[in-house]
């Protein structure tokens, strides 16, 4: 057990913060009209450093280096330390891009990546449906080849800020007769066509990120397929897994979680003393860094075993649901300590949140974390099947997980 | 960073967890536990000591292996998987005092015997049932020791017994020591029975160390109490699985129901992503002292009262027959029970964490 760097790793690090150094200042950019402009150009620079879009070929615009997690893990740190913008977040570059480098053709891969990459392409998923959403299996939107073409009808929902995006990956069905899963194909489509209809659907923070997407006679030509016909349940399962092991399983976001919830605690006062003085605060606050230090360390341990190449066990499967547990743990807490706020409505995103109000946003949004990329329920049902290896449930064989 | 074992201390865990499947499976469990004056089985000891497990984090000057404190808690962990009533609790503890807190001439004398064995120790600490804190010791620092320390593992049978004293100070008292009287408490664990010692001019020598010494001798004992709870935890939630595979209710095994699926992946997800609490704060004991003891107090926290909580909810898994004296998890419910309680409850060590934190 050795929790320090090598000298190698050491001199890797100090390279990546004198990179950030001459290139990056986070309150300059912070405040400057030309905020986009200024990070796509550090993500250019640091893709030519090697630092982003490690796994990606050069020719689809990564830098192309030799898999090495430990060099990811500190330009995490650093670049998380420097304010830095990393690779554009989303569903693009988590789901599309990776899924399209395993599966897709020639043409796909020269098309979509880069421009995804350099956040020109927007993507929304489309694999939920109003019947569809735990048991993803069951989807209904049809398409039928017509002439060159994938003739779309059906309806999507979840899909996140699909009113903003340029196209959407689906998952639909193209063979009716075939069993469940069988007859699936992941399709790519242009959402700017007529026959398509976006409505945001406005949810509980009072925000409108998710949408609901109807096809009419949408089009999309017949090599807009990933893999072959039939073969959509594959496909998807391949971005499944880079979307768990890419934006959920984190521990940071937790630690720091915890560490606001703190600060609040010190700066909310209760019985005219900083509630943090107070013994059942003190309590309840000490139960959750448990929780809390445990995950960092259960991440530790995962990353370790990664960086050796040895299988995590059972524990990956876990993040999600520790998360989440924490998350919602934090907003119990927090409710307590900001009182009459809770009576407040948050401030929307975008919005500026003068005061406590915006805990309310951490108290819905831990409630949506509790749902989004497969219910806390489905996730035990994960850790139970695969995990510990108790019988499926018979009822339940063919079904996945997802909401996005 | 690497936060893993290493080989060779798979190797000991392996090594441990093998001998203590072979010497003590759950027939033999029982027998030692419904034995009627609770003594550890001197052989299951005995082949432990073979093991080496006594001596592993005692320098190698005195016959120990050099090891570190990961690696005793290791082993603690694999003890408290199975459940062994043994003295080792006591006894790697007591020599740890003596270890941080003695003189050359003290640990040349009691080091050696104490790593292969051949002198078997325990440790005296609580005072009036919950003043576990070298600060609320009150035993005067003498040379002749007068009061009463309780909760004293495996008096019965230790040759000697490091006794914490006023101001963080030790005193060792040798078995049968003139004004020692020990009196067996009705522990409810029976795989560590304890007793209340009372001294009465007990002749006692005075270690050399003070109250620093003292502060990490109680570090490493949360740390050890809290692996032993992981191991306890981990072991509950394999039964309460295993269980749920094999019986069957209304023409299928129970664990294809998802209600006790979800309460099964519940107690594993408090458990498993855990093990890092006793890892990182032995870890910190033998290198980051700055965070040694807000890490030891945090993990002996939260570990002892999630296996106290798993324990329980195995039992419930279990239906009827857990509640059973004839089945395991009994055993294993008591063991945390003494682990939430030993040392100091939760609240006690979170509000310790709390002020370490500079909260």
């Amino acid at each position: 057990m050795d929790l320090s760097y090598s000298a190698e790793s050491d001199a890797f690090r100090r390279d990546v913060a004198a990179f950030l150094k001459a290139n990056w200042d986070a309150a300059a950019a912070a405040a400057a009209p030309d905020r986009r402009e200024r990070e796509a150009a550090l993500r250019r620079k640091a893709v030519e450093h090697g630092y982003l879009y490690r796994g990606i070929p050069r020719q689809y615009g990564g830098s192309e280096q030799q898999p090495d997690i430990l060099k990811a893990h500190i330009i995490r740190e650093e670049f998380g330390k420097a304010r830095a913008p990393m690779e554009i977040p989303g569903v693009g570059v988590q789901m599309v891009v990776p899924t399209l480098l395993e599966c897709g053709s020639q043409w796909q891969r020269d098309f979509f990546v880069a421009r995804t990459l350099n956040g020109e392409f927007r993507w929304a998923q489309g694999y939920s449906e109003p019947d569809a959403g735990s048991d993803l299996a069951s989807v209904r939107t049809s398409a039928e080849l017509v002439d060159g073409h994938w003739v779309i009808n059906g309806q999507k929902t979840w899909s996140s800020l699909a009113h903003k995006a340029h196209y959407m990956f689906a998952l639909v069905r193209t063979d009716r007769t075939a069993r469940k899963h069988a007859g699936l194909s992941y399709l790519l489509l242009d959402l700017k066509q007529p026959g398509v209809t976006i409505r945001p659907l406005k949810q509980i923070t009072g925000d409108a990120e998710f949408c609901e997407v109807f096809f009419d006679n949408v089009r999309t030509p017949q090599d807009w397929i990933v893999g072959a016909p039939g073969e959509g349940w594959a496909v998807s399962k391949t971005t499944l897994s880079h979307e768990r092991s890419g934006f959920i399983g984190s521990a940071a976001t937790s630690v720091a979680l915890f560490g606001k919830l703190v600060e609040l605690a010190r700066h909310t006062m209760l019985n005219g003393r900083p509630a943090i003085e107070d013994p059942l605060v003190r309590e309840r606050l000490g139960v959750l860094d448990g929780y809390v230090s445990a995950h960092q360390y259960s991440s530790y341990r995962q990353f370790s075993m990664a960086a050796h190449g040895q299988d995590a066990g059972i524990a990956p499967l876990m993040n999600k649901l520790v998360n989440t547990r924490i998350a919602d743990d934090v907003a119990a807490i927090a409710r307590d300590l900001i009182g009459s706020s809770l009576m407040l409505a948050p401030p929307l995103a975008g919005g500026r949140g003068a005061g406590n109000e915006k805990w309310v946003n951490q108290f819905m949004g831990s409630l949506g974390l509790a749902i989004a990329g497969g219910t806390s329920n489905i996730q035990r049902n994960l850790i139970a099947e695969r995990g510990l290896g108790l019988p499926r449930d018979p009822s339940n064989a063919d079904s996945a997980v997802v909401n996005a | 960073m690497n936060f893993l074992l290493s080989p060779e201390q798979i190797e000991i865990q392996t090594a441990v967890a093998r001998y203590l499947d072979a010497e003590c499976p759950s027939t033999r469990l029982h027998e030692l536990f419904d034995a009627p004056d609770g003594r550890a089985d001197p052989r299951l000891w005995r082949g432990l000591l073979d093991l080496g497990v006594a001596g592993l984090a005692l320098p190698e000057a005195y016959g120990g292996m050099g090891l570190e404190l990961v690696d005793l808690a290791l082993v603690a962990e694999t003890l408290g998987s199975r459940a062994a009533p043994t003295p080792f609790l006591g006894h790697v503890i007591a020599a740890l005092a003596i270890s941080l807190a003695g003189s050359e001439a003290q640990k040349q004398r009691w080091l050696p015997g104490l790593a292969d064995g051949s002198i078997t120790a325990t440790v005296a600490l609580a005072e009036d049932g919950a003043a576990w804190q070298p600060e609320q010791w009150r035993v005067a620092a003498a040379s002749a020791l007068t009061g009463h320390k309780s909760f004293v593992t495996h008096a019965a049978q230790a040759d000697l017994i490091v006794v914490g004293l006023e101001g963080g100070r030790f005193g060792i008292v040798r078995a049968g020591a003139d004004g020692l009287s020990i009196t067996p408490q009705d522990g409810i664990d029976r795989t560590r029975p304890c007793a209340v010692l009372a001294f009465d001019r007990t002749p006692a020598e005075l270690l050399e160390g003070g109250a620093d010494a003292a502060a990490r001798l109680c570090d490493a004992a949360l740390v050890l109490a809290a692996a032993d709870a992981f191991g306890g935890a981990s072991r509950c939630v394999e039964m309460a699985v295993d269980y749920a595979k094999l019986r069957r209710q209304f023409g299928v095994v129970i664990g294809q129901f998802q209600a006790l699926k979800h309460q099964l992946a519940d107690m594993a997800t408090d458990i498993e992503p855990a093990r890092g609490l006793y890892w990182y704060a032995a870890h910190a004991w033998d290198r980051l002292p700055e965070q040694a003891s807000r890490s030891a107090a945090q993990a002996k926290a939260h570990l002892a009262d999630r296996y106290l909580h798993v324990a329980r909810r195995t039992v419930e898994a279990h239906g009827g027959i857990g509640y059973t004296w004839e089945f395991d998890v009994q055993i294993y419910l008591k063991r945390a029970m003494f682990d939430y309680a030993w040392l100091g409850v939760p609240a006690l060590h979170r509000s310790r964490a709390a002020a370490l934190a500079g909260w």
